[in-house]
């Protein structure tokens, strides 16, 4: 269904569901994140919040200030062809992780699964290039695209327990840093000492959809230091402006 | 002097909401806000504050130290009590010092708003007062011996009053939906037999999801759909086939197919359902569904009327009232 023309589905009156396809895919999502900077870029009357996610874009919008035909409208003149409008990561961040097992709980699991060594599978996991793509299911919980191909691995059957906090997780195609402990269906193969989200930090939120992310091998006393100094205030992660 | 309302006991999920915490979902932040948006707006308008507690089946007892307040509740149909007083369940009353204030569940509804005139001394959290409580957003959920602070308090009422607004009659009528987004996941048979339901509110439900018993909603190409955003109201059927209808303290994006969104203007009914109640849905069209989003924010901005309470007046002499009385308008 990847086709040029996204679907506008009706999410209640006052909410829309741009869809530009039906896959987690690096085209697709970049065509999501496209609109969603056009939009937040000159917001049309009306429209509340963009919330972008693998395929879709989400919009909340006051229908007694715009109509749906106005408001669909605004959005055809902003989407471009397919591949034109493929948006362009505005910042890299390089995040440091520990794929020690004494930080990364699954990893000697997963890398079996997978026919792999736990440092074959850190090699390829800290060698990806990836791209934020959505965040979702709670506060700083970044879905990262980009995943290589030979660590792509079946979410459990049935979850395990609490994840740890900046846990670096894979599940399907994807990676993942679960910012607080959660129970979860992903493999924790790395942990990031970097808090994704902090409420007494400036800004709460690091990375922000569209980021280009890679992932930095730390060794365990590393972790540690890093770790002090993310819980003073200080952000560990790096950040590059590409634009 | 210092002005404190004494919570002396609260059952579980009463917990402080303002209208919600916009603008960061985009980071997996739930907005939270009230579960009946209506009530809420009523009681809050009348009181003049910026944020209410929002008490569950579970009830609640207050008590004013330092001054009288001024109070404003509004919502499901709850017994009220001022000082043992039975009070009207939409009501505006000083609450004196030291007056205490209990809150019951009563013949109907789910979710009653308190909302106390003046401001809270509670700091916003990412720019929202709301509790998201599995977030760990906002105030903790309230429990017995807490204290609230407030500042900047209005003067009170003289005497208690009655609030009558027309958004906040219960009514059997069928909730609003409109299909979608995920219809296509659906074939007509099921969307019809999710139209024909008779269904009921689950007992596990709460401020993240009404559970819908009833018959088995299957999925025409699977249950797994690539997560997308959720909005308040969308009817979501997971594998097993039963519906939950996600509420006010949804997960921001969601991976099972949505059969339905419930419109804005019925969202406040759907809330104030109990566990055990039933309901069945209507489908309507995007002009339906606005034209009755904009009656019903016309009615709120309107404003509630207020009634004073005769000395010798109950509960009951007032259900058999018809209240009338000057409009206030929300704003004042």
């Amino acid at each position: 269904m990847d086709d040029e023309t996204p679907r506008f589905l009706d999410c209640g009156e006052a909410a829309l569901s741009v869809e530009f396809g039906d896959s987690v895919d690096p085209v697709v999502n970049a065509r999501v994140l496209a609109l969603d900077e056009r939009l937040r870029a000159a917001p049309p009357a009306g429209l509340r919040e963009t919330t972008p996610t693998y395929r879709a874009l989400f919009l909340r919008y006051e229908p007694l200030e715009i109509s749906r035909v106005a408001l669909v409208a605004a959005i055809e003149a902003l989407i471009g062809p397919a591949g034109v409008e493929a948006s362009q990561p505005p910042a890299r961040w390089t995040i440091p992780c520990c794929y020690d097992p004494e930080f990364a709980e699954d990893i000697g699991e997963a890398a079996a699964l997978l026919g792999q060594t736990a440092q074959s599978l850190a090699k390829l996991h800290a060698g990806a290039d990836y791209r934020a793509y959505m965040y979702g299911f709670a506060p700083g919980w970044c879905y990262l695209g980009g995943l290589p191909q030979a660590l792509a691995i079946p979410r459990r059957v049935s979850p395990r327990g609490p994840t740890p906090q900046g846990g670096a997780l894979i599940g399907g195609a994807l990676s993942l840093i679960a910012a607080n402990p959660m129970p979860t269906g992903w493999y924790v193969v790395g942990r990031t000492p970097e808090r994704m989200f902090a409420l007494d930090r400036t800004p709460p939120f690091l990375v922000a959809p569209g980021d280009a992310v890679r992932f930095e091998p730390i060794d365990a006393e590393t972790f540690l230091t890093l770790d002090a100094r993310a819980l003073a205030g200080e952000t560990v992660a790096r950040r590059e402006t590409l634009l | 002097m210092s002005v404190r309302l004494l919570i002396e006991a609260a059952g579980p999920a009463v917990t402080i909401q303002d209208e919600g915490r916009f603008g960061l979902s985009r980071y997996g932040v739930t907005p939270a806000g009230p579960m009946d948006l209506g009530a809420y707006r009523a009681a809050t308008r009348a009181a003049g504050a910026d944020c209410a507690i929002e008490v569950s089946l579970g009830g609640m007892t207050l008590r004013s130290e330092g001054a009288t307040l001024c109070v404003a509740m509004a919502g499901g149909d709850f017994d009220i009590r001022l000082d043992g007083r039975p009070m009207p369940p939409a009501c505006l009353l000083p609450l004196a010092d030291g007056a205490r204030l209990v809150l019951r569940a009563g013949p109907s509804g789910a979710w009653c708003y308190v909302a106390v005139g003046g401001t809270l001394d509670l700091a916003p959290t990412l720019g929202s007062r709301a509790t998201h409580a599995r977030s760990g957003l906002g105030p903790k959920p309230l429990a017995a011996g807490d204290a609230l602070m407030l500042a900047e308090a209005p003067a009170p009422p003289l005497e208690p009053m009655a609030l009558a607004a027309p958004w906040l009659t219960s009514s059997d009528a069928p909730i609003r939906i409109l299909l979608g987004p995920q219809g296509d996941y659906f074939t007509p048979e099921e969307i019809e037999a999710f139209l024909n339901a008779r269904w009921r509110i689950g007992a596990r439900s709460d401020r993240m999801a009404y559970r819908l018993e009833g018959p088995a909603i299957r999925h025409r190409r699977g249950h797994d759909i690539v997560s997308d955003g959720v909005a308040m109201g969308a009817i979501q059927i997971p594998g097993d086939g039963a519906p939950l209808a996600l509420m006010a303290d949804r997960q921001p994006t969601g991976g099972y197919p949505k059969i339905a969104t419930v419109i804005g203007a019925d969202l406040g009914r759907l809330a104030q359902l109990r566990p055990g109640e039933d309901l069945s849905f209507r489908a309507v069209g995007w002009d339906e569904a606005v034209a009755a989003r904009r009656a019903y924010f016309a009615a709120i901005e309107a404003g509630v009327t207020r009634e004073p309470l005769g000395a010798e007046m109950t509960t009951e002499s007032l259900l058999a009232e018809n209240l009338v009385g000057g409009v206030v308008n929300a704003r004042d």
